[in-house]
Parts: structure tokens; C-alpha cells; sequence
């Protein structure tokens, strides 16, 4: 008997499976559709907004009325490939040294042991609960001078990719996983006389994939998602990114709706393409790292 | 009687043995742990670009915004110490408190809205089947895309006029016209609005998480009690997910206390300071209004409130956990 009914028990509200549950599988079904509508629809009217021609911002739908590139014309004689291209410079980057760092230091906190462990622990943590936004203001004073170099980044991409360069999530997600990596393998290299770089590159990093995804398309998410730190780092308008561009385009009389929707749907692009290429370990990512946190 | 005794005696035999063993193999223990920390500037070497990132961009910035919170900042003409002034000016600035209102009262909308959503989508969307897998993909998408790029597009929505997209939307109803975010009265709303519809997805990942690991009898247990639906989830469903909903309820809490990017975005915080929060409050007094060391002074609070809000949710936590 349980077993017929069993299928009852998979969900919490107990929806059913079976074919001939229509009345079941109709409600489940009808508050889908809405719950699909409801939160994707507001960005596939970006979609059909940046190809329309002039669209009034009365007029929103999902499909374009009168469909042209006028848009993306128009936006790039407003500079909006180059604040593209910095964002995307930024992305890369930042992503890049993220990853490296992370995967370094999480070597050192994972794989050995050495006097001060605990406390580089707890630095790591403290940086976690320390806000960005706490700190905006006086980092604008570090990136405009910084310690002992004295050098000024104001202005420049690197003043926005060195500040993401490390990330305690990244950092503590690779520390944990590399810790499940059995002790086994390092001993054996190191009886064949495998130095430490040796041993990081070729027997622990090529180990670390699943978790380098789960920390690539949350750092590329962190680092897509700021405002702040571009926006206190630009000396000038042109040294936006694309997200911060796009209130300044906006607050243009002379630009339309549809400008500033191409640029929204530029920035809404690579977003998507990196969720939905590395979904899996954005949804793992997701747990673990809340329940770590 | 005799065979427990002599258990008990091989017992002492093999542990006394296993002792032996163990005081043979120390040399060997100690030896390795000499070698570990012989190389111990290895591990060093391998922590130090983030020791170095973290140094100049987190606590260099941080020590800096404490010292600032305490001067009065004045470009080319120097700095005069003035002690805990600027606290006393923040707290009493009218403005300052109009925010801090407004931060709680959008950080706590927000997080219990998403909360509440979030849960009701995770009910909905639990499953294995695959078309119930791509619902959720899609239901997930306002999580991964910029709050920029969102606040572009409900601008657009809360466009004013009768005409206006969510306008029309609720003139079907019989609603509106509201003005949304350009009047007083519903501007905190429609900022709420627009982050529980961004937040509740990544609330329901979590929940779904949560609700995978309660055990199926104890449905199968329930419906055999006679419990009804709505029974079941409150007395099975709920208190299994208490852990899952504290977790939540501090990361939301905590990030709808920094809020900016959403209020800057969408309304700027206006109008008439009907949504400004706190962080956007600390960015006019800083970039607006020059004020370094005020400004700093207000970073320096919300960070203590911060802090003393995750550290007495770890501290309850644990306490519970010891239970």
C-alpha cells in the first residue's frame, strides 16, 4: 500500500505525480506558468525593448512592436562598447586573480599545518564580516594613494580589479573542499620527490575542478554585481563600467529608452551565459556556502 | 563471571600493547612534525597575495576609516582630532535617524517578503521531474542578473502615468493608478517590492535544499495521524526547516542593512528622502557633501551594528546547537 501512494510523500505538499491526478497536476502547473511569468518576464521585456524601435516606456512587451538595431546604433555612439569593454576587462581579471589567489591560499590552510593556522583563519573570517560598503570611503583614499608605493589607481581598471582580488567566500569554499582530497596521494608524490609547486599544480589543483567552478561563477557574479567600488574608483564618466553607465545614460535627456535597454541587455548577457553554462555549481555553491558561512 | 574477567584482562592486554605501539612510533610522529615545521614558510608564501590584497584594500581602509571617523576631514588644510563628535553629529542629524528607519523597515520587509515567497515557490517547485528542474532555472534568473540592470527595467514598470506597464497591469483589477517610486507615500514599498522579487528566488534554493532532508516518514507518519495538508507542513515541514530559515533570516538581515545599489539605482533616495537608507546617506555626506570623517563615522556604525548582529546570532546559534 505504501508504495502506491508513495509518490504522495516526495513533496512536502504532497503533489502528485500520477497521470490521471489532473486536478493536481493542472494547479501545479497554472502557478508555474505565473511563477515563470512573474520573474522572467520583467527580463525578456529588456530583451524585446533593446530591439525596438523606440520603445515608449508605456508600450513595454514582451515582443518588439517594430524590431531594428537602432538601439545598439545609437548606444554605440554613446560609448557603450567601452563600457563593455571595461566591465569585461574588470570581469576577467578580477576573476582570474580571484581564482588564483583562492586556490593558493586555500592550499596553504587545507594541506598543511603551521604555526599561526588559526589565526589566518580568522583573519579570512573577519574580512567576510567586514561589509564593502563600510569600507567604500576611505578605500577611494587607499586607491587614490596607496600605502608605502604611493601610487594612485584612481581612474584606472586595476583600481577596481586589485580591491576584488581576494575573496574570503572563494577562499573558505576551496579550503573546505581541498581538505576531502585524501592525504595518500601527496604522500606518494612527495616519496618521488615532487617538489611543492610540483605537488600543488599536478596532484591537488587538477583535483580542485568541481569546486573551481562552484567559486568561478560565484566570483564572477560578485564581481559583475558591483557598484560602489567602480563607481568610487572612476575619475571620469568613462571609466564606468557598464552597470554604473547605465544610470548615467539614463539620467541623459537626449537618450532614449531603448538605449539604455541595449545597455541593460549587454549587461543582463553575460550574466546569464555564466549561470546558465555553470548552473550545477552555482546551485551547489549556493548551499554549502550558506551553510558554511 | 570468569570469561568477563578475562575479556576484560585481554582487553587491558591489547590496549597496553596498542600504548607500547604508540610510544614506538613517536620518534618517527615527531620527525615529520620537525619537517612540518622546518618548511614553515611555505604555507606563508602560498597565503600572501591574499594576506597582501587583504592588508591594503580591507583592514588598511578599515583602520583608516576609524581614524577619520574621529577628525574632521579638511582637504589641503588638515585634519582636526575632534574625538567622537562626529557619532554625536550622525546620531542627532535628523536625516541620519529618517535613514536608519527606513533601513530597518526595508531590511526587514524585505527579508521576511523574500522569506515568505521564497518558501511558497520552494512548496511549489519541489521535485525531480525535469520540467520542474527548468521552472526553477528560470524562476532563478532575477538572482544572477545585476541589480543595476533590475533597476532599469522596474523603473520602466513603475513608469508613473495610467498608462504606465504595472499600471495597466493592475487597472485590470480595478487598481491604481499608483505612482510607485515617484511619490512619498509608496516609494519604500516599491524598492521592497523590487528586492523581494530579486531575493525570494535564491530563499527558495535554500528552503528546497532544506526540505530534501526531511525524511519522507515522517509525511507518511502524518498522513496516518489523519493530518491535512496544511497540518503537515506546519507541524512536519516548518520545524524541520528551522535551521535553513535562521541561516536566511541572518544573511538577509545583515545584507539589507548595507542596502545601497538597489535605493541608488531605483530612486536615488528620494523623493524627498522618502527612501533614503542608510548606506546611501554615508555616500551623499561622503561624495556629495565632502564630509569624509562624518561619513566614515556613519560606515563605522552600521559596521558595529553589524557585527553585533552576526556575532549574537553565531552566539545564540551554538548555544542552541550545545543544547
Amino acid at each position: 500500500m505504501s508504495t502506491v501512494n508513495s509518490s504522495r510523500f516526495d513533496s512536502a505538499i504532497g503533489w502528485s505525480t500520477r497521470s490521471d491526478a489532473w486536478v493536481s497536476r493542472g494547479i501545479r502547473f497554472l502557478f508555474s506558468a505565473l511563477a515563470v511569468i512573474l520573474f522572467c518576464g520583467p527580463l525578456l521585456v529588456i530583451f524585446s525593448g533593446a530591439f525596438d524601435h523606440n520603445p515608449d516606456p508605456t508600450q513595454l512587451s514582451i515582443v518588439p512592436d517594430n524590431p531594428s538595431l537602432i538601439n545598439f546604433q545609437v548606444a554605440a555612439e554613446n560609448k557603450i562598447w567601452h563600457y563593455l569593454m571595461n566591465s569585461l576587462i574588470i570581469a576577467g581579471g578580477a576573476l582570474l586573480l580571484q581564482l588564483a589567489v583562492s586556490v593558493f591560499a586555500a592550499y596553504a590552510l587545507a594541506r598543511k599545518k603551521f604555526r599561526g593556522q588559526a589565526i589566518a583563519l580568522l583573519v579570512i573570517l573577519a574580512t567576510m564580516m567586514l561589509p564593502e560598503e563600510v569600507i567604500a570611503i576611505p578605500l577611494s583614499l587607499v586607491i587614490g594613494d596607496l600605502p608605502l608605493v604611493h601610487v594612485s589607481l584612481k581612474g584606472t581598471l586595476l583600481g577596481v580589479i586589485l580591491p576584488l582580488g581576494a575573496w574570503g567566500f572563494s577562499i573558505f569554499v576551496m579550503t573546505e573542499f581541498m581538505k576531502e582530497i585524501p592525504g595518500e596521494l601527496e604522500e606518494a608524490a612527495k616519496v618521488d620527490g615532487a617538489g611543492e609547486l610540483r605537488l600543488f599544480a599536478q596532484i591537488i589543483l587538477p583535483l580542485c575542478k568541481p569546486a573551481l567552478g562552484v567559486i568561478a561563477v560565484f566570483g564572477f557574479n560578485m564581481i559583475w554585481e558591483q557598484y560602489l567600488l567602480p563607481l568610487i574608483v572612476a575619475a571620469d564618466p568613462s571609466d564606468y563600467t557598464l552597470t554604473v553607465a547605465l544610470l548615467a545614460l539614463r539620467s541623459d535627456d537626449m537618450v532614449g529608452t531603448g538605449i539604455v535597454l541595449a545597455g541593460a541587455l549587454l549587461a543582463l548577457v553575460p550574466s546569464l551565459v555564466v549561470y546558465l553554462s555553470l548552473q550545477k555549481s552555482f546551485l551547489r555553491g549556493i548551499t554549502t556556502g550558506a551553510i558554511k558561512g | 563471571m570468569t570469561s568477563v574477567q578475562s575479556l576484560g584482562e585481554t582487553r587491558d592486554v591489547g590496549s597496553t600493547a596498542s600504548g607500547g605501539g604508540a610510544v614506538e612510533t613517536h620518534p618517527v610522529r615527531r620527525r615529520r612534525r620537525r619537517r612540518l615545521t622546518g618548511a614553515t614558510f611555505i604555507p606563508w608564501l602560498f597565503l600572501l597575495p591574499a594576506a597582501l590584497i587583504f592588508l591594503v584594500f580591507k583592514f588598511i581602509p578599515m583602520a583608516e576609516g576609524i581614524r577619520l571617523s574621529l577628525f574632521e576631514v579638511r582637504p589641503f588644510l588638515g585634519d582636526i582630532f575632534v574625538g567622537f563628535r562626529n557619532y554625536a553629529t550622525i546620531l542627532q542629524d535628523e536625516k541620519f535617524l529618517t535613514a536608519s528607519w527606513h533601513t530597518l523597515v526595508l531590511a526587514g520587509g524585505q527579508t521576511i517578503g523574500a522569506m515568505v515567497i521564497g518558501f511558497f515557490l520552494a512548496l511549489l517547485l519541489e521535485g525531480h521531474t525535469k520540467s520542474l528542474w527548468f521552472v526553477r532555472s528560470a524562476v532563478f534568473l532575477p538572482v544572477v542578473a545585476a541589480t543595476a540592470v533590475i533597476g532599469e527595467i522596474w523603473r520602466l514598470f513603475f513608469y508613473p502615468a495610467p498608462e504606465g506597464f504595472l499600471n495597466e497591469l493592475i487597472s485590470w483589477v480595478g487598481l491604481g493608478p499608483w505612482e510607485y517610486i515617484h511619490s512619498t507615500d509608496t516609494s519604500l514599498v516599491s524598492v521592497m517590492f523590487v528586492g523581494i522579487w530579486k531575493h525570494a528566488p535564491y530563499d527558495m534554493v535554500l528552503i528546497l535544499a532544506g526540505l530534501a532532508g526531511i525524511d519522507r516518514q515522517q509525511y507518511e507518519a502524518a498522513a496516518i495521524d489523519g493530518a491535512s495538508t496544511p497540518q503537515r507542513i506546519w507541524n512536519v515541514t516548518l520545524p524541520a526547516l528551522r535551521p535553513v530559515i535562521t541561516i536566511l533570516l541572518t544573511l538577509a538581515a545583515i545584507r539589507g542593512l548595507r542596502v545601497f545599489t538597489e535605493v541608488y539605482v531605483l530612486t536615488g533616495g528620494g523623493p524627498a528622502g522618502s527612501t533614503d537608507v542608510w548606506m546611501t546617506r554615508v555616500y551623499t555626506t561622503a561624495f556629495e557633501q565632502s564630509e569624509a570623517g562624518l561619513a566614515s563615522a556613519g560606515s563605522v556604525l552600521l559596521f558595529l551594528v553589524t557585527l553585533v548582529l552576526t556575532v549574537s546570532v553565531q552566539w545564540y546559534r551554538r548555544r542552541r546547537e550545545a543544547r
